[in-house]
């Protein structure tokens, strides 16, 4: 009876099992506004279910899905849910999964889960922090399971909100500052990404056949009838469309040089929130251009291959160098965010089987390990009410368990073998080096998994080790139940997913083959 | 005979050996605390199983005499079953590109566990009397475990990534060890160094990985040699990217077994405790940059096997010279151990396939005594370490003494002990290597002298260093009362003492005592080519020129009696001679100014310019663009310039956006969301539609 329920939601024709992910945070939202302000404890708790469910069922969804059907094509798509919306402009209310998405949808239902209990501190409106947190969580995954261009706009529009709200609300210092610099920049991809989107519309209309729908755009992408014979001062529309679609994820991700409000927005989140933009805010900018901005113009793409895998290596080794000069925590471990989302440009840039499924896997180690470092970072300015690299030491022998647990999400970021983001930066580096065009890149990068090691290292040196440096730390509480069990599931993902990569890269391969397909590349 | 000898079974088992200390340290690290003596006989009983498992093995190998039965791996012929794990893509299409997990197991893997799980088990005895009282006593014995599974699963690896996986792991194991007593600025120092040096190393590595994998599309090292063989027409015509490829993978090897230029790790690793530097940094570890070119001897070329005879013999000289002039007793025995690591990677440059890894073998077991004598000195010495303030110990600290001793003369090369037979074998090496030569023939003699040379140079720093601690009178009130360390610390001492008498030649039982009969020439020996999958190796050769035995001896000898003379007798005066030998002293004493060398040049501008210029740039140049933007377009809005059109346009639609997404979102919470899209998406269509012909 157990099978039949969970066919009728999920599977056959009518499931709705990605609604419900999507949506049931924005239940729990509305659910929120009836409590009254000062239930603390009780929106929380609400909070913590709203947010369990989508990550019970996005567990769900993963057992479901069955990785063989490929993806990236309209046939591939599995727990299809497909109806007219407005059908004035042809939008669909269309959603589907296939292997890339399915990952990056359970670690966004994780992260969110896990943002909750980061939260608990939080006592300032904690009623509007939590709705905002959900309303965040269904832009988020809305993102990640539509496959019309239109609704994924809104979802995309409907995430950024929040994370302005909270930034800017719930705020560090400078907290004004940054959630302008974030608004404004992602305003700037979102304009770019609405002309595309409307551009995009109103040339298939003109090949006869308007539609908003991703996987038809891209068919007709591949098949030459997408503004072939347009050009827009002097540039084929197709270049024009894969450059505007390109900036706007590339802010997202974001690559050098469009990378500074990164990390003035972490500095000023607050944790849970760094967590969240980290660990699957930037993956969208990544998921956003294998999903949208590749497939519509995949010669464009082919063509400009290299470019990306430049800017690729420049976030990789400048976000390295940059991070290693940092003296605030949290801004080190932003800037390394930096670095480590160049190895996804590169792997795409390489146009290599391998390199792909080396940035989609980086995708997800990054954001598991990100997520922990910030954690990490959490931890320690909630005791001392600084982040100053400098001002710290010898936390190790007061905090071993905290010292522990930090060390699984350094190790992991700084890309040590049998930790996840090892897997990533092999496998971009082998695709690197198979590309004709990128091979001498693999050179350059290589000096970056130097620099990333240095930095990371001589982190761990100024905060845990040497001399005790300032006698009040001696007071501080070693890491808590709570935060403990906040990092916990992501150091386990790290390792996880490092010793046994073919758990994750099996649901990936078969849909990066698909979508390798359909970018022209097999 | 086919690969079935070893069945699956059996290399489940060999995974027994690495899981044993992997289980041991899981148990340790989260329940340590609460078991009884704090855990420490839980990884301890685990590497003596461990042990007993290894032992097993390698008398099975050494009971199979089919010398083409070399190599063998879990990894199946395609139709059968083995032991394998499809790791990077478990539903691959066959023929695609994969990483596939595999034991390789053959007689020099069989060789290593031994030595491993060997000196592994010794250390944990010992450290239960060394580490005693040290507030992360519990600690200790899970890193170690943690390091002993890794040092095991890099040894039965059967494929390239794996082995690097396990390479990394040691890695971090040792920087964690180095570290273990972090609170000492120095020792947290010492291990972000050692980590960082070898990293360097590493990633020349596994450049030489990925252009292996360009070519062969696997890192499975019994198909890369397969495919090495159609590729060179059986190792006749050598590619040049194989010479390059093998150099990278050299490079690790360079790191991890502490090779010039990146030597400058090891002697700051002894900031570790001793029984770390014995294991770790003497025995195993840093071996396996040896093990490395042993497993993987097959794919150098002979010009990179020129370049590797160089640097091996280079480092040889290089390290004895400098150690001469040390005053702490457990650098000393670091840049011996560099001295030492360049003979075996000398040696099989020189093609001394046999000498170089019989070598390893041999000096895992002295070296580890030594460094575990060196550690009963420094805790019979209340933790002095100045080799200044000993003398005089011998009555004091008589196991210690005679057990170090043995030690010194094995590492020595005295004929009896078990470091002669291989160190004599390698200096046989060289010497025919340089008589046969390659394609660059002079450069062939220097290995040949520089090892001989380093041979006088290495019992000289040695006896110096038994003169100094053994004999004369006390220097210091610790000195006068040192004492005899416990019995958990002295019966390793005993054992290993043993290993370095007989390991080599057991002419107690046989009499071979000039060692023309050694067994591990028998067991290990010169690969040669692969024929279906196997490995063929060359029939044991036998080098035994009496030049080099009777040079080997002598100049032996010769060092032992200058120490005796400068330390002993004090005929000569160690200091005058310094005097008299003026810069040069100097510079031996300041061990060339490498370190100065790398701080000044790499590390100073990496870290203190390079970066910072990067930041700078950065936070004014990039951020100062982005906020002259910003500003710009506000002062543009307040009057009004020459983009109007372009700039404020953008900005009053993004304040009118903002506003009406603001007051979207404060409605959405009172009615429902569908109205509002409506309204929403209708104006940013319109907006869209807008720009784009605007464009148009």
């Amino acid at each position: 009876m157990l099978g039949g329920i969970l066919n009728q939601v999920a599977g056959g024709e009518g499931g709705i099992l990605l609604s419900l992910i999507t949506f049931v945070p924005i239940l729990g939202m509305l659910v929120i506004l009836f409590i009254p302000k000062k239930q603390h404890d009780i929106i929380r708790t609400i909070a913590g279910v709203a947010t369990g469910i989508p990550l019970a069922l996005s567990i769900l969804l993963w057992f479901l899905f069955d990785p063989s059907k490929g993806g990236a094509t309209a046939e591939a798509m599995q727990f299809v849910e497909r109806h007219a919306w407005i059908p004035t402009f042809h939008i669909q209310y269309y959603l589907g999964v296939d292997g890339l998405s399915v990952p990056l949808i359970f670690l966004n239902c994780l992260l969110l889960f896990i943002a909750v209990p980061a939260s608990w501190k939080i006592e300032k409106g904690v009623k509007g922090y939590f709705m905002l947190l959900l309303l965040l969580e269904t832009g988020i995954t809305g993102c990640f399971v539509a496959l019309d261009f239109f609704l994924f706009y809104i979802f995309w529009e409907l995430m950024l909100l929040p994370m302005y709200f909270l930034i800017g609300i719930w705020g560090g210092p400078r907290r004004e500052y940054a959630a302008i610099k974030f608004f404004l920049y992602t305003l700037a991809g979102s304009v770019l990404m609405l002309v595309g989107l409307v551009a995009v519309y109103l040339i298939s209309a003109k090949e006869g056949n308007p539609t908003f729908d991703l996987m038809a755009l891209a068919e007709m992408a591949r098949s030459g009838k997408l503004g072939a014979n347009w050009s827009v001062l002097g540039m084929g529309f197709k270049t024009w469309l894969f450059w505007f679609l390109f900036v706007a994820f590339a802010i997202k991700v974001p690559i050098v040089p469009f990378h500074t409000w990164l990390p003035d927005a972490h500095v000023e989140a607050p944790t849970p929130i760094s967590v969240i933009l980290a660990g699957i805010l930037l993956k969208l900018g990544g998921y956003g251009m294998l999903r949208i901005n590749f497939p519509l113009a995949p010669e464009a793409f082919r063509r400009f291959a290299v470019v990306l895998a430049v800017i690729g290596l420049v976030s990789i080794v400048y976000g390295a160098f940059v991070a290693m000069a940092q003296k605030d925590f949290k801004k080190l471990v932003a800037y390394s965010s930096v670095s480590h989302m160049g190895y996804v440009l590169l792997g795409f840039g390489s146009l290599a089987l391998l390199g792909f499924a080396g940035g989609a896997f980086q995708m997800f180690a990054h954001g598991t390990s990100s997520a922990m470092m910030f954690l990490i970072v959490g931890v320690i300015y909630d005791r001392a009410h600084h982040r100053d690299l400098n001002r710290f030491g010898g936390l190790g022998s007061r905090m071993p368990y905290y010292a522990g647990l930090a060390s699984v999400g350094f190790f992991a970021a700084l890309g040590l073998p049998s930790m996840s983001g090892f897997v990533a930066e092999f496998l971009t580096l082998i695709g690197a080096y198979e590309g004709d065009h990128t091979r001498w890149m693999v050179l350059i990068a290589i000096v970056g998994v130097v620099i990333t090691a240095a930095y990371i290292l001589w982190t761990i040196q100024r905060v845990f080790l040497g001399p005790m440096k300032n006698e009040e730390y001696k007071k501080f509480p070693d890491i808590s139940l709570r935060e403990a069990i906040c990092q916990a599931p992501l150091g386990l993902l790290c390792i996880l997913f490092g010793v046994l990569p073919f758990l994750l890269l099996d649901t990936m391969r078969p849909s990066l083959e698909g979508l390798m397909g359909v970018l022209g590349l097999k | 005979m086919d690969w079935h000898t070893f069945t699956t079974v059996d290399f489940a088992w060999m995974l027994a050996i690495p899981a044993l200390p992997l289980a041991a340290f899981v148990i340790q690290i989260f329940f340590g605390r609460w078991l009884p003596r704090k855990g420490d006989w839980v990884p301890t009983t685990a590497m003596g199983f461990a042990l007993v498992l290894a032992v097993g093995f390698f008398l099975k190998a050494m009971g199979i005499f089919d010398p083409t039965l070399y190599i063998q791996s879990s990894n199946p012929p395609p139709g059968e079953t083995g032991l394998s794990l499809a790791w990077l893509f478990g539903n691959a299409p066959s023929g695609a590109p994969n990483i596939v997990f595999s034991v390789l197991f053959d007689n020099l893997t069989a060789v290593m566990l031994v030595v491993v799980t060997g000196v592994s088990f010794l250390v944990h005895v010992y450290s239960i009397g060394y580490m005693e009282g040290d507030k992360r006593y519990g600690r200790f014995f899970a890193y170690l475990a943690l390091f002993s599974f890794s040092m095991l699963g890099l040894v039965l690896s059967g494929n390239l990534l794996f082995l690097m996986v396990f390479w990394e792991l040691v890695g971090l194991t040792s920087y964690l060890l180095i570290g273990f007593w972090f609170e000492k600025p120095s020792a947290a120092h010492a291990g972000f160094k050692a980590f960082i040096t070898t990293r360097i190393g590493d990633v020349g590595m596994l450049l030489g990985f990925l252009i292996i994998f360009k070519h062969f599309q696997t890192l499975d090292i019994v198909t890369i040699f397969q495919k090495l063989g159609e590729t060179t027409g059986d190792f006749q015509h050598w590619p040049g990217w194989v010479t390059a490829a093998g150099l990278l993978v050299f490079c690790g090897a360079v790191g991890k077994s502490a090779q010039f230029p990146l030597h400058i790790w090891l002697p700051d690793a002894m900031e570790g405790p001793t029984p770390v530097s014995a294991l770790i940094h003497a025995a195993t570890m840093v071996a396996a940059g040896v093990y490395l070119v042993g497993r993987f001897y097959l794919f150098f070329s002979p010009s990179a096997l020129l370049v590797i005879a160089m640097v091996g013999s280079f480092t040889a000289l290089f390290a004895a010279v400098i150690g001469v002039c040390q005053w702490d007793i457990k650098r000393v025995l670091a840049y011996s151990t560099v001295s030492q690591l360049g003979y075996m990677i000398a040696a099989l440059g020189c093609g001394a396939y046999s000498a170089g890894l019989m070598h390893l073998m041999t000096h895992a077991w002295f070296k580890a005594g030594l460094f575990l004598q060196s550690g009963s000195v420094i805790i019979g010495m209340h933790h002095e370490q100045d080799m200044r303030h000993m003398g005089g110990l011998r009555k004091k600290m008589p196991i210690t003494f005679w057990t170090m001793l043995i030690c010194t003369l094995a590492l020595c090369g005295i004929p009896l002990f078990a470091g002669f037979y291989s160190k004599d074998a390698i200096i046989a090496g060289a010497m025919h290597a340089a008589a046969h030569g390659g394609p660059a023939l002079w450069l062939w003699y220097f290995p040949a002298i520089a090892l001989v040379v380093a041979a006088g140079l290495t019992s000289f720093y040695m006896f110096r260093l038994i003169f100094l601690t053994f004999y004369g009178e006390p220097r210091s009130e610790h000195a006068e009362h040192a004492h005899e360390t416990p019995w958990t610390m002295t019966v390793p001492l005993m054992v290993l003492a043993a290993l370095a008498l007989f390991s080599a030649s057991p002419w107690i039982f046989n009499g071979d005592v000039l060692g023309h009969h050694l067994w591990f020439p028998h067991v290990v020996a010169h690969p040669e080519k692969v024929e279906a999958g196997r490995l063929v190796v060359e029939k044991a050769a036998e080098e035994h020129g009496v030049l080099p035995l009777v040079m080997s001896i002598l100049v032996a000898l010769g060092g032992i009696f200058l120490a005796w003379a400068f330390y002993y007798k004090k005929w000569l005066s160690a200091e005058e001679w310094a005097r008299k030998m003026g810069w040069f002293y100097k510079a031996v004493y300041n061990k060339f100014y490498v370190d100065e060398f790398v701080m000044k040049f790499i590390v100073r501008p990496v870290v203190f310019h390079w970066n910072v210029a990067c930041a700078a740039f950065d936070k004014y140049v990039i951020d100062g663009i982005v906020n002259a933007v910003g500003r710009g377009g506000v002062e543009a809005s307040e009057g009004s310039g020459w983009f109007d059109k372009y700039v404020i346009d953008g900005i009053v639609n993004a304040v009118g956006f903002t506003v009406q997404v603001f007051g979207g979102i404060a409605r959405l919470f009172q009615t429902g969301f569908l109205d509002q899209y409506l309204a929403f998406t209708a104006a940013a269509i319109a907006l869209g539609a807008v720009l784009f012909f605007f464009f148009l």
